[in-house]
């Protein structure tokens, strides 16, 4: 079979990112290439548990995206929505005391100045929502706009729809430059693609991509570990997580940070969420890090203290050091963009992503601000790298 | 040997798996003075080889169905005497975690089995032995249908026939010897169907004379087959089992060297069970999680690289037996010897160094004589089930490969559940693995070996509270 291998634009990351960014380029109009030195959804993506939150973003820049994201799902789903096994299920932030309780409602009120939705509940109503529920919380706030989907099945039907050509399982060895330094292409493992565009989704490791076009950009790995249960009967049905969990995602701290999210899926298995650690690409297993997952999903659920966790799987999630991802055209570079960095939200924030550069690769406008977003913003600031370990995936 | 719960107590060595290779080291171990810590997901000592029934059946005879029963009971009345071995019995170990002054295995004894345990060792011998691989044809989930190793276990565990006229097929030595217990209890064997032609034994003529126990063994069981009218039939396989609420029977065809069925040569046999089966593959999750290098076999199945002093690439973790490639009982009891003396920093005796050396050339040879040939699939329809445990037709996986960009065993089971279900994979691993048209031999790495009770998962660990 002949390939082409001339394109308008070529995807680095098969991941749902990268899948996002093809499909929006393509309905542009725009010939696209996915590489992958993997198969799809093979990094972060595959190992994660396909939140698309509202609820853990404060209001700012990220959150911006969450609800353009929020929308483009809802129209993803018509066309997708059972082979993504798409679910609005709403998410339901649990308080465990007075105090937190306070803070919670006032995080809520600042959020529904933006657009999120978000309704108070009191004790009795939490156990309504969610009958297996431990007694004596004294409320939360449920978050209707929040949803899930299988990531994996996300990344690769959206990368199936986007009709790109796939070269997976070849690694991307260098970026051709033309004579003003502008991007031509990129040489893999087994062949030159060349393109006027190339995209950075490369996830995690972005800041290697970024390198080969030599510039910086300090991607990070933060690793979480997700412990799945035997196949259940619906006894959780909304995402339900302790109110602790939006102080750990916007934590920069080294140390451990876990703090369960609950969830029961399509399939059965409730999945128990999400543990942060930064150490590097390590994949030892913390026993402790296991321990503290399971009692708090257990202080939560406490009828899920008989249930078998079946297995547990771990990703290293990309950050950056002010957690928010890069994304658009790098002025240091023309014809390189980035779409990588979304840490533990990739799979929520992968189809604004995907849209906005899609639009930025067709030269339409882009109606959205992305300047907090800007690729070349760590520029000059040496933070960051000290904590990353030698990339061994 | 004490059942003990005292598993607090920092051992020298704890070993994972009392079949031959753990029995073997343990008794080696604390021959040698070291403490030993023998911590088996089993209820009784032998593992999957010397099983045996529970006491309260009284069988009479037990080895009937055992090679190698002497050398059995002689490790386990070594063992019961030996004051410096703790045996932990229906102990499954979930992970292993290294500290700065050792290990410390977690294990579960299942929902209702209290706390959870902590054993903490200097050292770890894996002696987990290996599972039997499937490959999937229609009807093979049809009642009555059942691993040629799980016919073994029944018969040895609990002296039950799986049917009366049963057929063997599959691949591999088990086959054999599956045929020739099912024989000696009574039941009626048409036809063992093997897809190989045992020629690629022949190709290690000076393997052969050097294991001349594996040829008697051979022998032995080939006199039992044909005493009772057993056919069998070569280069041929189980392309369908038919039944309704049970198997009736099995459509058996000749194959090519590719295993590819060849057509017009397909024979209907009657029967009321099926045993079936393609060989072992190591059991080494552990050892995966850990970080440990392997091999692939030439059977495509991984196995621990070890080095002469059955070292892992992990430090401070040993491998002995099937773990290191499967080569039957009498290279783990070899091998696990061999660990022990490792661990306990002794010349290693030339006895089994030289039991090893032949063995290990017999199971190389063994692998690639029983390797699948890589048209097996082609027997396998879209409608046949390759998950059992979550229902993943074939359809499903080759959807996932062909309009999903899918490579893998991994990434099929992201896309498609095969392999999420209750055998983590350890069913299907194989086959799916073959229809992605990925690598073989490559083991996705589990955080938890097992399945742990989410409330046991949460327990606080006491050993911190432990005061020297």
């Amino acid at each position: 079979m002949l390939k082409r291998t001339s394109y308008d634009v070529v995807v680095i990351g098969a991941g749902v990112v990268g899948a996002a960014c093809a499909y929006y380029a393509a309905r542009a109009g725009l010939r696209v290439a996915v590489v992958d030195r993997g198969p799809v959804a093979g990094g972060t993506t595959g190992a994660g548990e396909g939140n698309l939150l509202v609820s853990d973003k404060e209001p700012g820049p990220e959150l911006d995206l969450a609800l353009l994201s929020t929308e483009l799902w809802r129209e993803l789903a018509d066309s997708l929505g059972e082979q993504v096994e798409y679910e609005a299920k709403g998410g339901l932030v649990v308080a465990s005391g007075a105090a937190g309780l306070d803070a919670l409602n006032r995080f809520a009120v600042e959020q529904r100045r933006v657009g999120v939705e978000a309704v108070a509940v009191d004790g009795a109503e939490l156990r309504e929502l969610e009958p297996h529920l431990a007694e004596g919380l004294p409320g939360g706030v449920l978050y209707p706009q929040d949803a899930q989907v299988q990531p994996a099945l996300a990344a690769a039907q959206l990368l199936r729809a986007s009709g790109a050509d796939r070269y997976l399982g070849e690694a991307v060895t260098a970026l051709r430059r033309g004579a003003d330094g502008s991007i031509a292409g990129v040489v893999t493992e087994r062949r030159e693609l060349a393109a006027p565009a190339v995209v950075n989704a490369a996830g995690t490791w972005g800041g290697a991509v970024a390198e080969l076009a030599g510039v910086r950009l300090p991607v990070l790995p933060r690793r979480g570990f997700v412990l799945v249960t035997e196949p259940l009967p619906r006894v959780v049905r909304r995402k339900v997580y302790a109110a602790d969990y939006v102080a750990d995602v916007a934590s920069g701290s080294a140390d451990l940070q876990s703090s369960a999210v609950v969830e029961g899926t399509p399939a059965g298995p409730v999945l128990i969420g999400a543990s942060r650690e930064r150490v590097g690409f390590d994949r030892t297993l913390r026993v402790e890090v296991l321990r503290r997952l399971a009692a708090q999903a257990v202080a939560l659920f406490p009828v899920l203290g008989t249930v078998a966790v079946q297995r547990a799987y771990r990703g290293f999630r990309p950050y950056l050091p002010d957690h928010l991802p890069a994304i658009g055209q790098d002025v240091r570079v023309p014809g390189l963009y980035h779409a990588c960095g979304h840490e533990g939200a990739g799979i929520g924030l992968a189809p604004a992503t995907g849209l906005l550069i899609g639009r930025q690769l067709a030269g339409e406008d882009v109606g959205f601000d992305l300047s907090p977003f800007r690729p070349e913003r760590f520029e000059g600031a040496d933070e960051g790298s000290a904590g990353s370990g030698p990339g061994a995936e | 040997m004490v059942n003990s719960r005292s598993e607090r107590v920092g051992y020298d060595l704890a070993v994972i798996g009392a079949g031959p290779a753990g029995l073997a080291a343990a008794d080696a171990a604390a021959g040698l003075g070291l403490r030993v810590a023998l911590v088996d997901a089993g209820s009784r000592l032998g593992g999957q080889y010397y099983r045996h029934p529970a006491p309260e059946l009284g069988a009479a005879r037990p080895d009937r169905l055992h090679h190698g029963w002497r050398t059995f009971e002689w490790l386990r009345e070594r063992l019961a005497a030996a004051p410096l071995v703790d045996y932990l019995p229906g102990h499954h170990v979930w992970a292993a975690e290294r500290g700065a002054d050792g290990w410390t295995l977690q294990a579960t004894r299942g929902p209702e089995g209290g706390d959870r345990v902590a054993v903490e060792a200097r050292a770890v011998l894996l002696a987990t032995g290996a599972y039997e691989r499937q490959l999937p044809f229609p009807g093979w989930t049809l009642p009555g249908v059942v691993s040629a190793g799980g016919a073994q276990a029944m018969l040895k565990s609990g002296l039950v026939l799986p049917g009366r006229r049963i057929v063997v097929a599959g691949s591999g030595p088990l086959l054999l010897a599956a045929a020739s217990s099912l024989t000696a209890a009574g039941a009626r064997v048409p036809a063992i169907v093997e897809a190989t032609g045992y020629l690629g034994y022949a190709r290690g003529l000076p393997v052969l004379a050097g294991n001349p126990g594996k040829l008697a063994e051979g022998a032995d069981h080939a006199r039992r087959l044909l005493r009772h009218g057993v056919r069998l039939r070569l280069r041929s396989a189980v392309v369908e089992a038919h039944g309704s609420d049970r198997v009736t029977g099995v459509t058996v065809a000749r194959l090519d060297a590719r295993w590819k069925p060849v057509p017009g040569t397909e024979r209907r046999i009657a029967c009321d069970a099926l045993a079936v089966g393609h060989g072992l593959v190591p059991q080494i999750d552990l050892a995966v999680e850990l970080g440990a290098d392997t091999v692939t076999t030439a059977d495509g199945t991984a196995a621990l690289r070890v080095d002469a002093q059955q070292r892992t690439t992990v430090p401070g973790l040993w491998a002995a037996g099937e773990t290191c490639g499967v080569g039957g009982a009498d290279l783990a009891l070899a091998e696990g010897v061999l660990a022990a003396y490792s661990v306990a920093q002794r010349p290693a005796p030339a006895k089994e160094l030289a039991a090893r050396r032949r063995r290990r050339a017999f199971a190389a040879l063994m692998a690639a004589a029983h390797a699948p040939g890589p048209d097996w699939t082609g027997w396998v329809t879209d409608d046949t089930d390759v998950c059992r445990c979550e229902e993943v037709p074939a359809r499903a996986v080759r959807e996932a490969v062909t309009e999903l960009g899918a490579a893998d065993a991994r990434t099929v089971k992201l896309l498609t559940r095969a392999g999420m279900g209750w055998c983590q994979g350890r069913m299907c691993g194989p086959a799916v693995a073959c229809l992605s048209g990925g690598p073989l031999g490559r083991p996705d790495s589990r955080p938890l070996s097992c399945p742990v009770p989410l409330a046991q998962l949460a327990e606080q660990d006491g050993s911190s509270e432990l005061s020297e």
